[in-house]
């Protein structure tokens, strides 16, 4: 009956039914992890391939026309495919744990965001080996986006609605799970930060995802509808596109950090046996950036000639982000500060972090004055300003998240020492690549240049750019190796291996499939170690032992995410040739399909029969 | 007995709750009208547009608060959610109304 | 077996929508997934704005819509809309026959409505040769009232689905909650067409 029983016996096959069937959110929190590393794998080639390319003037390891492909599918593939991924890997992986709950509100749409995401990133994929990929750079800018050959483009666009529509489920439902699904006592002010961050982040996903799927339709009908959208020789506008798109971006950076401040949160007071100092103005903090993250768009925007009145609000709006920004970096020093400090990876990336982002912040304020823009603007300045943020922020968070909740996540502890190689590695080669890119940037060296000239000095910045971004890779297959050490070779850990102070440490190892055999009873922030401080071991009970309500896995997330990607194929293809309707009907088909079956088919889950919880006990 | 005398209670209150949405059901039609007839007739422009658009939000705080239920019990996050939802829409009208080149 | 015991109950509670925690769960989730719609629609809202002079000379608003036959719309889906309140009144009642009247109407109510929207598009295509590809305007003037039109046809569909399945067994706490959302969705329909009949159609032609 129940599926985990059932993978322990049984082969490869069964294993592989049971996670694409899986509606359990540890299970798809794996599968986010594996398909958000493989896409960082991928978005990594393609940024050693862009380096390579630039590691000399005149260089011709990549054409033009590819190198513009590469640099294009480089940035979204990290921040579509890649980066968000691995955050609602941690996510799944955590939060229904941290609150007290046994699974999420919406395991059927969890599974189905999952399954969305995946195969919008293989539909976007999918264009290197059908006539090219996308090539008008990951914000796919209108009128170049509209007019670019081949199907590159259209494949953006369909992939990125796809796996779109899967980001906005999953935020809902984390909506519902943290405000639902929380045991007794856990109020809002007790939740841990990284929930709080989930919760905020959620919220922006809810708000900004929509301009992103208007944007994309819009772009989709102008390049397969023959519309006039930003097309001006029928009236079209092409700032249009900006500011949807830009609607939607500056909350997608948000969506990306602040689950990396709530990583931080949690990392640096277990490490440093203290509370987090300030909790209450961190959440503070963390709902202030959300709020302000939607009224900055335009800063992306400066140099489009909006006027000096809009340039001045958006300038201003966005500097004030550095407040609350400043707060939680303050907070984390003071909660360093006569804390007893254990270094281990987790904590490296978490102090490595902090340097590296506020430099990342300083520049955005720079960047953010309106009229010194006008110099950075698409100049690798910028470049260097938002890798420092989002890999100095969100890949050192993952990184911190993933060595922290591995013993949560599958029973072990990542290799230390290999660990520490690839914090010093990355950390290293990230200065080495980025930091240069600032001056790079300054001497004029402008972005998304498939060449550049001999003579111009920029020849040893590139090359000392192209070293670092080597050293990030060598710490990136280090990490790689240390799962596959780890995996093969490491032992069994208990439940609480770092002495820890919230709510999910509170379950041994490993995790039974329905989390809480009883619901705890919370008594304040930090449960696991108030109870700890007063000399118990656990939480008490907030329910008597009964049975458990569990949902009932099913395939039918796979099938529809697999109509909508055939489908893709025949909205994309049907401007060659009308017969390609065929093949988007059919899609349409299967995906309506299977939401009429789930419409009609009555699916009340499954109970755990509290004897059976007994035996497993025993 | 006692859960009948409340379902009775319940079903009294529903009803006079019926009878409030019939009446916002009115109201509404009734500036639906008034917006048509306003534009119909050949007054201002600058005076016109505003008022439709008044009437408009007017509405829509019928529909949601009294058809949607909002105005409920627990419905505090639904409205901090819509509400964000309105902010998040305003910001973009906004932008796409004003800060757009003709 | 026991299943069935807890989802029907002998006495219904007086929300049947909210009374499980999946009920609970579905209820927020919607809300909040309108609040999503909302940026939606102020995205197409906002680009039929900024296009809306974008008429390449010839077809403007004022020139094509007809304020007749919007009138006749928008009573439809207002009155729509009340029938769909007087179904979750008698969901509350617990009174299924009847709910599945009121729902039978709405459902009429929106085909009509629909129809009439086709008619309208058609008229314009082929009488104005207006289309989705003669201008800007064009353009973002049949997105945004055909999105509304496919969230038209998306909810008549739910509704008729639900009242299908669920005609035999009548209402339980499994689907209470599914033909509760399932009205909310109906009345932001409505709303969005408020904003539509007074945005794109009155302000158009004034």
């Amino acid at each position: 009956m129940s599926s985990t029983t059932m993978t322990q016996k049984q082969g490869f096959a069964a294993t592989l039914w049971d996670y694409l069937t899986t509606v359990d959110h540890k299970k798809i929190a794996v599968l986010y992890l594996i398909g958000g590393g493989f896409f960082f794998i991928l978005g990594g080639l393609e940024a050693l391939a862009i380096r390579i390319q630039l590691i000399q003037p005149n260089n011709d390891f990549v054409s033009n026309g590819f190198y513009n492909e590469i640099m294009t599918m480089h940035g979204t593939t990290m921040i579509f495919l890649a980066a968000m991924p691995l955050i609602f890997a941690l996510m799944n992986a955590v939060v229904p744990l941290q609150i007290g709950a046994r699974d999420v509100a919406f395991p059927f749409l969890n599974s189905l965001g999952f399954w969305l995401f995946a195969f919008g990133g293989i539909l976007l994929n999918c264009s290197w080996f059908l006539g090219g990929a996308p090539d008008a750079g990951w914000t796919a800018y209108a009128p170049l986006s509209v007019v670019s050959p081949g199907h590159g483009v259209d494949f953006y666009v369909l992939g990125l609605q796809i796996s779109g529509a899967g980001t906005l489920i999953a935020g809902i439902n984390f909506l519902v799970t943290i405000i639902n699904m929380r045991a007794p006592g856990m109020t809002y002010m007790r939740m841990p930060l990284f929930t709080w961050t989930t919760f905020v982040v959620s919220a922006l996903i809810l708000f900004a995802f929509p301009a992103l799927t208007i944007g994309l339709f819009l772009l989709m009908f102008d390049r397969l509808f023959g519309s006039g959208f930003f097309d001006a020789s029928l009236g079209g506008n092409s700032i249009i596109w900006e500011h949807l798109f830009w609607i939607f971006g500056h909350p997608e950076v948000y969506i990306l950090i602040l689950p990396a401040f709530g990583v931080f949160s949690e990392v640096i007071p277990t490490f440093s046996k203290k509370r987090l100092f300030g909790y209450t103005a961190m959440v503070f903090a963390t709902v202030l950036i959300g709020f302000l993250g939607f009224m900055v768009w335009a800063h992306h925007m400066f140099t489009v000639g909006m006027g000096p009145a809009a340039n001045s609000i958006f300038a201003v709006a966005t500097m004030a982000i550095a407040v609350p920004t400043g707060i939680k970096i303050f907070n984390w020093l003071f909660t360093l500060w006569g804390g007893n400090i254990k270094i281990n990876s987790a904590m490296l990336w978490s102090l490595g972090f902090i340097p590296s982002f506020t430099i990342g912040g300083m520049t955005g304020v720079m960047v953010a004055t309106a009229p010194a823009d006008y110099q950075y603007h698409d100049s690798y300045f910028v470049v260097a300003h938002f890798h420092y943020v989002i890999v100095g922020g969100v890949v050192f968070a993952i990184f911190a998240g993933l060595h922290y909740w591995w013993p949560k996540m599958f029973g072990k502890i990542l290799n230390e020492t290999l660990g520490k190689i690839t914090f010093w590695t990355f950390f290293f080669g990230f200065h080495l690549t980025f930091m240069i890119q600032h001056f790079l940037g300054l001497m004029g060296m402008p972005r998304r240049y498939a060449v550049y000239l001999p003579n111009q000095e920029l020849e040893l910045g590139n090359v000392i750019s192209t070293i670092g971004a080597f050293l990030m890779a060598f710490g990136a297959i280090v990490f790689v190796i240390n799962i596959i050490v780890t995996t093969t070779k490491g032992e069994q850990v208990s439940g609480d291996p770092w002495n820890g102070r919230t709510l999910e440490w509170a379950i041994p190892n490993p995790v039974p499939h329905y989390n809480f055999k009883q619901l705890p009873l919370v008594r304040g922030l930090d449960a696991l170690w108030i109870e700890k401080t007063e000399g118990r071991k656990e939480l008490a009970p907030a329910e008597p032992l009964d049975d458990i309500h569990m949902p009932n896995p099913s395939i039918l997330p796979f099938v529809m995410s697999l109509g909508l990607f055939i489908a893709g194929f025949g909205f994309i293809y049907q401007v060659d040739h009308p017969s390609w309707l065929i093949v988007l009907f059919i899609g349409m088909g299967i995906t309506l399909g299977t939401m009429f079956i789930r419409s009609i088919k009555d699916d009340h889950g499954h109970h755990i029969h509290k004897e059976d919880l007994d035996e497993e006990a025993r | 007995m006692a859960e009948n005398t409340n379902l009775d209670y319940q079903k009294k209150k529903n009803k006079e709750e019926m009878k409030q949405q019939v009446i916002t059901f009115a109201l509404m039609i009734v500036f639906t009208i008034i917006a048509f007839a306003m534009v119909l007739s050949d007054l201002d422009k600058l005076f016109v547009v505003p008022i439709l658009f008044l009437l408009a939000v007017v509405q829509v705080i019928f529909q949601l608060y009294y058809f949607m239920h909002m105005s409920h019990k627990g419905h505090e996050m639904p409205a901090f959610m819509m509400y964000g939802g309105i902010f998040a829409a305003f910001l973009t009208l906004l932008g796409l109304t004003v800060l757009v080149w003709w | 077996m026991s299943q069935d015991h807890t989802l029907n109950p002998e006495v219904m509670p007086s929300e049947p929508e909210k009374a499980t925690l999946e009920g609970k769960n579905k209820f927020l989730g919607f809300w909040f997934f309108l609040g999503g719609e909302t940026v939606l629609f102020a995205s197409l809202f906002g680009t039929y704005l900024a296009l809306q002079g974008s008429t390449m000379g010839d077809n403007t608003p004022e020139k094509l819509f007809g304020l007749g036959l919007v009138f006749i719309m928008t009573m439809l889906l207002l009155t729509s809309s009340l029938t769909s309140v007087y179904a979750i009144y008698h969901m509350k009642n617990n009174d299924f026959r009847k709910m599945q009247l009121w729902l039978g109407i709405t459902v009429i109510l929106g085909f009509t409505f629909l129809g009439f929207e086709i008619y309208e598009f058609y008229h314009y295509i082929h009488g104005y040769e207006f289309t989705f590809r003669s201008s800007a305007f064009g353009s973002a003037f049949y997105t945004l009232v055909g999105f509304h039109g496919g969230h038209v046809l998306f909810g008549l569909l739910w509704i008729v689905t639900l009242m299908v399945r669920n005609a035999k067994r009548g209402l339980n706490l499994y689907n209470a909650p599914k033909f509760y959302i399932a009205s909310l969705y109906w009345h932001f329909i409505d709303v969005v067409w408020v904003f539509i009949f007074t945005v794109v159609y009155l302000m158009g032609v004034i």
